[in-house]
């Protein structure tokens, strides 16, 4: 009897495949960490830089190796999807192109690189954990590897007050959020006596939830929105995207995020969380009205692409208020794929951020942005694509995002919010578009240099160019595979617990007019 | 070879050369000669290949001709699908008619950032025609939002001193009113489960559209704000002098000539088409807007100063009278909206040209500051007074024919419209008469208009096919005419027969 037990407890090799790109990313993060003494102190930037990249790269193919053999590991904690293996290539890609995008950052601001690149590898290993884990204590861990080296990063421009200022504060207010989470693991472990995902959705299924199952998943809720800037919880983010290095704000905008939302959908329909449709409502409404109205007055182009962050979490939260199941499917592919589309558009406006602000990140105002369109047509060109789309054009990515979340919306009848969401990105396009006056109707009323695009970074910016532009035009593909992991992450069919789903209809179902 | 195996791609071809024109200019090298011989060959040869629609045009078939319909994307169900009728038709070749003459008159007006100028007048011209030739509301959508930001480009980058002040709002204007259209498309998408045009009409005509009945109206305003604000439609007009005066030559040409008449396409096609009952019942405060805009555009167009801002009114107050035909239901009063369309993309592009011309030797708009220039121009002179007659409406001129179709629809409907209506035409004839009576007659008031050039080579040859144009439309409407009234009987037998199925 024992001797069973132990032989299921003990890890097979099928285990260790299933976190193959986990494990490759963690060697390869060690590796750079021992490597950092003996490499040269001058030269170290871009050989520890290149080891990242190569270890993203290798992420990437394992990731591919793993999705061969999906199915669960380690006594059913992980469980490998097509959900999970989208959110594996989709973090370790943004962490590819942001490791491309800190080889001249890092050489400009005269950052000792070290452990940074090591850092991003390990936050990595913790989102794509994240996206596979299906039991609750394993995502609270994964969450806080990820966490916890996000901290770090964030604090990088050690010679600015502001830096340590936002890391500070990201983990003061980080760590009460994740303290939130956990609260909210452990009431619905009280609930269901379990922590498996699987498990609990089976219990919640069983019966009318309790009191206790509501609280939890609003506790958890809270902890999940702060990690994804939804209002009310999303105060800390201009402060900390202002103080942050650049293209640690672009990787911290998109890949923890892009984790939190995966975490966020597992939690939200796969254990289909009752009580959730005002809570997600709410916070949508909130998130999309909050970040682009204060976006409008914005100076620092860091502070306005940190609301307009805080904005599309909540166009994205729109796709969580789904309550069937026939919904929920088209709201799940909907949110795979803006977070997808989100990532590259936002990843690659970061990286023409931050080549622009220059030593010591002077250049980061509006105003700086004067007459981009001439002094450098093809950077401020990439630029405008990434606002275009980030605004919601056709032909790239972030139009077919906006425009699945709102048709899965109407879909559902939530008439209102996909209303409020219409004029807000309406309201929106104003200020994404102040930039692009700024670059190309303006002239330069002072001097900025422009210093050439180097190679990793040119390189980082056509691959988010390509992605945005191929999420726009062949959308196909990718949603076709997003709407295939969104069958697989919900529960099975007999599975809808029609209480829970009559419960958490509200009067907002019915068209008004 | 054989033009019916073309039929099937054409509409592919006519959208996408000036496209296929733009892209090749970003690769070529800064040579501002080259770039626009290259712009001009892409315009003149998408005006050619857009005569073959016209041409071949069978009018007895299917009412959509030159169809093409693949599967772009699964899920949603969105097609690539493209197809013209008597309607669209012709607003595709006004199009691919102005583009040319565009760029002839940026010739020399553009000398700086010349390559990006014509890019984006070749993006602009491909994403024109998109709008006109898709029959999938998606694709619709794609095309409309697509011309946005050409334009708004154009009129920021390369207009006039207030040019900033003048693309944000021009851009934000549209913008906010297009995304109701979007709610509304994704609304019927939602229910329908397509995007095809043809499908969703005849689900609605069907009444199988379920809770179509309590959200008809909200759709209907969806569409109809989109469109409104697009005419522009009295109130929602205050975008269109800032952007007219504002921007470059080309650009108020293709504002005025094409840009506007999407929203009365779109109303034609989708308000109509979609929406027949909801039409009929919003009728009356349309046409009273209609009217407005009509005798308050041109009342406005009067006291202008500024002789672009004045065209800007005037096209207020002739696009009143496309609104006002498309909403009096009557088989005369389509037949001279859509004329309207046409000979107003006509003869107002070529005034927004010959008012360019003159801002190039002066650099002013100012009515005050010219006097007696048929001495100096005695061409531009005699050119001008052309465009003026054809636009004000003399018989045997384009402007006519429209505008009696139109008068006489309204008088069918309800006599007060045609009455109110019919004010316009002595207004439009005022105040154009007035601005040409202060420019050119009299005496020459400020020496520096003595030695201002008559019309060069080029400039002729952008004006001249207006002229032309404006001539044969007036004599021989029925060209235009033969293939728009079988389209628009067909539009008024479909809502009829709504009418009667109920």
């Amino acid at each position: 009897m024992t001797a069973i037990l132990l032989a299921q407890a003990i890890p097979q090799g099928a285990d260790y495949v299933r976190i193959l790109p986990e494990l490759v990313l963690s060697l390869f993060g060690i590796v750079i960490m021992l490597l950092d003494p003996f490499v040269d102190e001058e030269k170290n930037q871009k050989t520890l830089g290149l080891i990242g990249f190569a270890g993203t790269l290798a992420g990437l193919a394992s990731t591919w190796y793993m999705a061969k053999s999906p199915g669960l590991a380690f006594s059913n904690m992980v469980r490998v999807d097509s959900f999970a293996v989208f959110f594996h290539f989709l973090v370790i890609a943004i962490a590819a192109v942001v490791i491309l995008t800190s080889f001249e950052y890092m050489a400009v601001q005269r950052i000792r690189a070290s452990e940074y690149y090591a850092l991003i590898l390990f936050s990595v290993v913790g989102m794509a954990l994240m996206s596979s884990a299906v039991e609750l204590v394993l995502i609270f861990i994964a969450l806080e590897i990820s966490s916890i080296s996000t901290y770090i990063l964030v604090g990088f421009r050690r010679q600015e007050a502001a830096s340590s200022e936002s890391s500070l504060k990201y983990f003061l207010l980080g760590s009460f959020a994740t303290a939130f989470f956990l609260y909210g693991v452990a009431m619905l472990f009280g609930a269901t006596g379990s922590t498996n995902i699987d498990v609990i959705s089976q219990t919640l299924r069983a019966g009318p939830a309790e009191v206790l199952v509501y609280v939890a998943v609003a506790l958890m809720f809270v902890g999940l929105g702060f990690k994804v800037a939804a209002a009310p919880f999303h105060v800390w983010t201009p402060d900390v995207y202002e103080g942050a290095p650049a293209p640690v704000v672009g990787f911290m905008s998109t890949a923890p995020k892009a984790a939190a939302f995966a975490v966020l959908l597992r939690v939200v329909f796969a254990i289909n969380a009752p009580g959730r449709f005002w809570l997600v409502w709410v916070a949508a409404a909130l998130s999309m009205t909050l970040g682009n109205v204060s976006a409008l007055v914005q100076t620092n182009v860091k502070r306005l692409l940190a609301y307009s962050s805080i904005a599309h979490a909540g166009y994205l939260l729109v796709a969580f208020a789904m309550t069937t199941r026939e919904d929920s499917s088209i709201g799940i592919s909907a949110a795979m794929f803006y977070a997808a589309a989100y990532a590259a558009m936002n990843v690659g406006a970061f990286a023409v951020v931050s080549h622009f602000a220059n030593a010591g990140e002077r250049y980061v105002t509006l105003e700086d942005y004067e007459g981009l369109g001439r002094t450098s047509p093809l950077l401020a060109a990439t630029l405008s694509i990434f606002l275009l789309s980030l605004i919601g054009i056709p032909i790239t990515g972030g139009f077919f995002a906006k425009f699945y979340v709102f048709s899965a919306a109407l879909k559902a009848n939530l008439i209102w919010l996909t209303l409020i969401g219409v004029v807000n990105s309406a309201i929106g396009a104003y200020y994404y578009l102040r930039i692009i006056v700024m670059m190309y109707m303006r002239e330069a009323r002072r001097e900025v240099p422009v210093t050439p695009v180097p190679f990793g970074l040119g390189l980082a910016l056509a691959l988010s160019l390509v992605a945005t532009l191929y999420l726009g035009v062949a959308p196909n593909r990718v949603l076709q595979y997003a709407q295939q992991s969104a069958k697989g992450l919900l529960p099975q069919q007999a599975a809808t617990a029609p209480t829970s789903s009559a419960q958490v209809e509200p009067a907002a179902n019915i068209p008004r007019h | 070879m054989n033009p019916e195996s073309f039929s099937p791609y054409i509409l592919t071809w006519v959208t996408f050369a000036p496209l296929a024109g733009a892209l090749c200019l970003t690769v070529l090298p800064r040579r501002d000669r080259d770039i626009r011989i290259i712009s001009l060959v892409f315009s003149l040869l998408t005006f050619g290949l857009s005569l073959h629609l016209p041409v071949y045009f069978r009018h007895e078939t299917s009412p959509f001709h030159y169809e093409i319909s693949r599967q772009w994307i699964s899920s949603p169900n969105i097609h690539y699908h493209m197809g013209v009728d008597g309607i669209s038709l012709w607003l595709v070749v006004l199009t691919t008619f102005l583009s040319p003459l565009c760029v002839l008159i940026s010739w020399k007006s553009v000398h700086d950032q010349v390559k990006e100028f014509f890019i984006l007048l070749l993006i602009l011209e491909s994403a024109l025609i998109g709008v006109f030739t898709s029959l999938d509301l998606f694709l619709f959508y794609f095309f409309w939002e697509a011309t946005l930001i050409p334009m708004a480009l154009l009129i920021g980058v390369f207009g006039h001193e207030r040019r900033i002040y003048a693309a944000v709002k021009f851009f934000m204007y549209t913008m906010i009113a297009s995304v109701f259209m979007l709610a509304a498309i994704l609304w019927l998408y939602a229910h329908t489960g397509t995007f095809d045009f043809v499908e969703i009409r005849d689900q609605i005509a069907r009444g199988s559209v379920a809770n179509f009945p309590a959200a008809a109206q909200w759709l209907f305003l969806g569409f109809f704000l989109a469109f409104a604000v697009k005419v522009p439609l009295f109130p929602f007009h205050t975008w269109l002098p800032d952007a007219h005066v504002e921007a470059p030559t080309a650009g108020s040409v293709l504002l005025a000539g094409v840009l506007l008449k999407m929203g009365t396409y779109g109303m034609l096609r989708f308000n109509l088409g979609l929406f027949p009952d909801q039409s009929r019942q919003n009728a009356p405060w349309i046409i009273v807007l209609a009217l407005i805009g009509i005798v308050y555009g041109a009342l406005v167009a009067m006291v202008q100063p500024n002789m672009k801002k004045l065209i800007a009114y005037s096209s207020v107050s002739h696009l009143g009278f496309v609104v006002l035909g498309i909403f009096s239901f009557t088989q005369l009063g389509l037949n001279g909206a859509m004329f309207v369309m046409l000979a107003h993309g006509v003869s107002t592009g070529a005034l927004f040209m010959l008012a360019g011309i003159l801002h190039e030797r002066r650099h002013t708009y100012e009515i005050s500051e010219f006097g007696g220039l048929a001495s100096p121009m005695p061409v531009y002179a005699a050119s001008y007074l052309f465009i003026v007659l054809a636009s004000v409406g003399l018989p045997l001129l384009n402007g006519f024919i429209g505008e009696f179709l139109v008068l006489s629809g309204a008088f069918q409907a309800r006599a007060i419209y045609g009455i109110i209506g019919a004010t316009g035409v002595i207004w439009s004839a005022c105040y154009l008469l007035w601005m040409y009576q202060r420019v050119f007659y009299g005496k020459v008031t400020h020496p520096v208009n003595n030695s201002l050039n008559d019309l060069l080579g080029f400039e002729k040859a952008a004006i001249w096919p207006c002229v032309v144009a404006a001539l044969v439309m007036g004599v021989a409407p029925i060209l235009w005419l033969s293939a728009i009234d079988p389209a628009v009987h067909t539009a008024l037998a479909q809502m009829a027969s709504k009418a009667v199925g109920q």
